[in-house]
């Protein structure tokens, strides 16, 4: 019940954040630290998820299979494979990397 | 092209559009409309066909979305709430990837909420765009997303941006919605996910997000300074916790360098109507507008 509460909340968020934009005036585009600060956070977000999902587990650090994902997407990338491929890449490896390594 | 009052007439509108090789030139060089064709009825116009590729291409890894939710403890009716009600790619996939490593839900939501901020930015720049009066508000905001935007902008015309954003945001939507569900149930059904790499699945799903935005040395910076400070600060503080201190660092990074160059040497900030001639062919829209996204970001 919690994660429902919270989920809606975070929808809720992600609306009103949409939403708002309808809202203000466009002049506020015109502020020069509205585009730079949009696009620095997501980017550090991303690559905190990027990070966290490779190398983190719960509070220790690990190297496994994920690591195997990380560089074999990274190639996917490279080659401009499209988004789904990329994904896909990302698990094959890390379930080749877990099969290969027992 | 004698017409006066193009882009505002409906003719002007139909004369524009049209199949791939209309070039549309500049607002000024309009006369560079090249192979007219009169719209037929069933024909799309070039926004529609892009926006009903994109459509199907992001609504195709609504499936990764769908599946990795799931295995990060959620149930199919809530990763489907997410797609229906936050309806962002990158927000779903942030609050998902928080809760999947341990993190709090508040660290979730506040991730994803941090994620989206980049939606306000969207809905100023389509806002300008479309104009939209009373309940149209409402639609037009939810489907404010990158690749409605991303269609919009590839395009000169206003009737044409208006199409493009409609056709994406809506076929996104739709398939992006229908996928999630597909990607939750197969997802529930393969059982332990590591044994399917579904965590490496997740890995990659945040570089290919992230990959289209490194192209210049700032956010390059900004993100190897955020991974760093995640990894660094992870063993010493509850899950969750190292994403909102990686957004910390990425404000003050960004600050430090725009401080440096105020201006900005790479992408400096523009108003909204301030826009580039579209591409004339048929592939993917580039981002054509500063308060546009980058490809392939959900």
């Amino acid at each position: 019940m919690t994660l429902w509460i919270w989920i809606l909340a975070a929808c809720v968020i992600a609306f009103a954040t949409k939403f708002v934009g309808y809202l203000l005036p466009e002049k506020w585009l015109e502020n020069p630290w509205v585009l730079p600060l949009s696009q620095g956070v997501t980017v550090g977000l991303l690559a905190s998820l990027v990070a966290a999902n490779t190398f983190v587990d719960g509070t220790t650090i690990v190297l496994d299979a994920r690591l195997a994902a990380l560089v074999a997407a990274a190639v996917a990338l490279l080659l401009r494979a499209p988004y789904l491929v990329v994904v896909i890449v990302g698990a094959v490896a890390a379930a080749l990397t877990r099969l290969l390594m027992g | 092209m004698n017409d006066p009052d193009w882009p505002l007439s409906v003719a002007g509108e139909e004369r524009a559009s049209g199949d791939e090789g209309v070039v549309l030139g500049v607002r000024e060089g309009r006369t560079n409309v090249s192979k007219e064709r009169p719209q037929r009825s069933w024909h799309l116009s070039t926004a529609q066909k892009r926006g009903l590729s994109v459509g199907l291409a992001t609504g195709l890894y609504g499936i990764s979305f769908g599946a990795l939710a799931v295995v990060a403890g959620l149930s199919v009716w809530q990763a489907s709430a997410l797609s229906l009600l936050m309806f962002t790619g990158g927000s779903q996939f942030a609050f998902i990837g928080v809760l999947g490593g341990g993190g709090s839900l508040g660290a979730a939501t506040a991730a994803a909420s941090l994620v989206g901020v980049r939606n306000a930015v969207y809905g100023v720049t389509a806002n300008a765009m479309l104009r939209p009066r009373g309940w149209r508000k409402l639609v037009a905001a939810q489907v404010t997303i990158d690749e409605a935007i991303a269609v919009a902008s590839a395009t000169e015309n206003p009737a044409e941006e208006r199409r493009g954003f409609w056709t994406a945001g809506i076929a996104v939507f739709v398939l992006w919605n229908l996928f999630t569900v597909l990607g939750a149930v197969a997802g529930n059904a393969l059982g332990d996910p590591k044994a399917w790499g579904l965590d490496g699945a997740a890995v990659a799903a945040f570089l290919g997000l992230l990959w289209p935005r490194l192209k210049a040395r700032d956010p390059i910076v900004i993100a190897v300074a955020a991974a760093l400070t995640t990894v660094l600060v992870a063993p010493f503080v509850p899950p969750g916790i190292p994403i909102i201190l990686a957004a910390v660092v990425a404000v003050i990074l960004t600050v430090a360098q725009r401080s440096v160059a105020p201006r900005g040497d790479e992408d400096p900030p523009q108003p909204v109507p301030e826009r580039r001639a579209p591409r004339g062919d048929e592939g993917p829209p580039q981002p054509t507008h500063p308060a546009q996204p980058q490809d392939g970001d959900r």
